[in-house]
């Protein structure tokens, strides 16, 4: 299975691995809860209104505009995989063509300001 | 092929647990399978070993920057002052803050840790001695052979993200909550740079395979691939969240960020991922742009680690040298240097490549002249990038910046003289 | 009852579960999660059927790209950590939508096995990536610049409805 089978059994040794500390760690410390260890940090207040908290809209644009990016990664690795059997110059042209697209759509971006952290 | 000596160790090793295995009467797929474990288990605890080291090792080359000793206290040279964090770290009450959710809040750490680990799966610590070990044939000195090496180590990059989302949230604190939305609106950023880079570096060296890119490089690929080396650098820097761009665990700023609520062992655990995934980005940038474990008289894996503690020490340096980025500065950084520079790099690159195909010069050909040549290129196009942007810094030093009327002018008293007029 | 069947039918097992988890639950963020973990069992099937790409493909669009974007979605609407209301999970049209899922369910079982599925038993070539690269400059040229045009449409879409309201500006 080209290694994957590997990456399975190396998930499985490397949490129980992990975890190894956080079991010795759950048998060696001591454990005195108490209500104000337990409270929410806030720099030493208390916290006052809910947990809810303003969620810009600029941190979707960058999730999207790297979603975007990395789909084209993904077209572009089968072509560089391919790149050096090209016999003309025309797949060259291709990628140019795919690759200019998307720089105009960053392009884009930057003029309206979409890439500035408000 | 010739048999280096250092890579016989390891081969014996493998060929003699084989042996035993066999003699046993084992069924041929089950030792696979437990030579699989072993293998995982090496370097898992490999893993763990360079962490240690590399706390270490920190600790004294910031002192040394910072014209001090460092810590020499526990054991020569402090060189068991890990093994004292260690016992510090396990021996730390565990708070879990109310409100918190609390299979989310204990898985978190062990996926962020898992996440950095699994990058090794895939790094050549040796060649590949052909033949056979004991009726198995005989496999590159890794974990495994992945034909999408390069690309698996991307895919392993995602898995961490969803870690910190993980982490932020379970705490019921807003801060740890701004922290991770920061922290993963800077990781998904800085992995752009980084993606394209790997398309890059995959067109130039024609394989994805991490063995097969080593064997390739009969000259160093930093060469032909200077920009590429430059910008996967230091995004790797920004990935694991390191200085200068640390900025999403800032002790004095947003209070470490999205791992505020974890203590003790929990802490440690986020710490080891981050330090996990910053050697991980030096063994990478070592396969791929420094010949990997290619070296004359040492052993094959003790050449890689002599390379990849000397990027982790230009890390260092980097990291104790400047000083910490604003998130506006990070976000600008990327989108409007890194990201056309290595978009431009790839055409640039591609165009290049095959000019020089045309005019018969090759990687197989002659490969020190098509490096110099590429070389060449990548300067110039890294010289017209500086350019650019120290044109565009000038012209933003330049703008006069309105003086803003102050608010709270106060209107001057009437005088008495002219009220009793 | 190979070695292989049972890891399938324990990957297969786990995205129906988390599948399942996450349109029951009632706190969104773990809907969030289940999410993932199905997306994860997707990925290991792509694993166990030799598709190595798509199985790294999977794993950086759909859970570093995909999943990040809903759980940002997520947090958009609903605010921040602590309890979320808990919603009601059944709406009044779901007797309607259960007779649609299961007139659906005896089509897909009578008609997909009708057809023959071409199955080979040969090995997956060691260079099928750079087939496809070919492919893709070759006979596919066309929905490769395609998709670039509609990245680009996504990307203006999404940076338009996202932009900051001048003011004086109406809304939509």
């Amino acid at each position: 299975m080209d290694g994957w089978a590997f990456v399975g059994i190396f998930v499985v040794v490397g949490a129980v691995l992990l975890s190894v500390p956080l079991i010795l760690s759950a048998l060696l410390a001591p454990r005195k809860p108490n209500p104000i260890k337990s409270e929410t940090y806030e720099c030493g207040m208390e916290t006052y209104g809910d947990t809810r908290v303003q969620f810009k809209a600029q941190y979707y644009v960058y999730a999207l505009m790297f979603a975007i990016f990395d789909i084209e990664t993904i077209f572009l690795l089968p072509w560089a995989l391919a790149y050096k059997d090209f016999a003309t110059i025309f797949p060259l042209i291709e990628m140019i063509v795919f690759v200019l697209i998307l720089v105009g759509g960053l392009a884009y971006a930057w003029r309206k300001g979409a890439l500035e952290w408000l | 092929m010739i048999q280096i000596p250092g890579n016989d160790i390891f081969i014996a090793l493998a060929t003699w647990t084989r042996e035993i295995m066999l003699s046993i009467g084992l069924d041929p797929a089950f030792i696979e399978i437990v030579m699989a474990f072993i293998r995982a288990l090496l370097l898992g605890t490999m893993a763990l070993l360079v962490f240690m080291l590399i706390t270490w090792l920190e600790r004294k080359v910031v002192a040394r920057i910072q014209d001090r000793i460092g810590p020499n206290l526990a054991g020569p040279w402090g060189l068991l002052q890990p093994i004292a964090d260690g016992i510090k770290a396990i021996t730390k009450e565990d708070t879990t803050p109310n409100g918190a959710d609390v299979t989310i809040f204990n898985a978190s750490p062990i996926v962020a840790g898992v996440a950095a680990l699994l990058v090794y799966a895939v790094i050549p610590f040796g060649p590949n001695p052909g033949g056979e070990c004991a009726g198995a044939p005989c496999g590159p000195m890794a974990g495994t052979e992945m034909s999408i090496g390069l690309f698996y180590i991307l895919a392993v990059g995602a898995v961490s993200l969803i870690a910190v989302l993980m982490a932020g949230w379970s705490s019921n604190n807003k801060y740890a909550l701004l922290g991770s939305f920061r922290a993963v609106a800077e990781l998904l950023s800085y992995e752009v740079p980084q993606v394209l880079s790997i398309a890059a570096m995959v067109m130039i060296a024609g394989t994805m395979s991490m063995t097969q890119i080593v064997e390739a490089q009969t000259v160093p690929f930093i060469f032909p691939l200077f920009i590429t080396a430059l910008v996967f650098f230091i995004s790797g820097i920004a990935e694991s969240g390191r200085s200068p761009f640390d900025l999403v665990e800032a002790e004095s700023e947003i209070v470490a960020g999205y791992h505020i609520e974890y203590s003790g062992m929990k802490f440690s655990l986020f710490f080891l991922g981050e330090f996990v995934h910053a050697f991980a980005v030096c063994a990478v940038v070592t396969t791929v742009f420094l010949n990997g474990w290619q070296g004359p008289v040492l052993p094959p894996w003790i050449w890689f680690f002599i390379k990849s503690f000397g990027v982790f020490f230009i890390m260092m340096w980097i990291k104790f040298t400047m000083p910490r980025f604003r998130i506006d500065q990070l976000m600008a950084f990327n989108w409007k240097f890194l990201v056309p520079v290595s978009l431009l790099n790839l055409l640039v690159l591609a165009v290049g490549d095959t000019v020089l195909k045309t005019v018969g010069i090759t990687r197989e050909a002659s490969p020190w002249v098509w490096g110099m040549i590429l070389f060449a290129a990548n300067l110039v196009l890294l010289f017209a990038a500086l350019w650019a942007l120290g044109r565009s810094a000038r012209k933003s030093r330049l703008i006069k910046r309105p003086i803003v009327a102050r608010t709270d002018d106060v209107k001057p008293a009437p005088s008495p003289v002219a009220a009793s007029n | 009852m190979t070695l292989t069947h049972i890891i399938f039918i324990v990957f297969a097992a786990i995205t129906l579960l988390s599948a399942l988890f996450c349109v029951t639950t009632r706190n969104m963020f773990h809907a969030a999660l289940y999410l993932v973990i199905s997306l994860f069992g997707v990925a290991a099937t792509f694993a166990m059927l030799e598709a190595s790409f798509l199985a790294a493909a999977q794993l950086i669009v759909y859970v570093g790209a995909v999943a990040i974007l809903i759980i940002f979605a997520v947090m958009l609407t609903r605010g921040g950590a602590g309890s979320l209301p808990a919603e009601r999970q059944f709406n009044t049209q779901a007797g309607l939508a259960a007779v649609v899922t299961v007139v659906t369910l005896f089509i897909l079982l009578r008609v997909v096995p009708f057809f023959n599925y071409p199955v080979q038993d040969a090995a997956v070539p060691v260079d099928i990536l750079t087939q496809l690269g070919h492919a893709l400059v070759g006979d596919f040229v066309l929905p490769f610049e395609v998709a670039s045009v509609l990245l680009l449409a996504a990307l203006i879409g999404a940076i338009y409805i996202a932009r900051e309201r001048r003011k004086g500006e109406v809304e939509g």
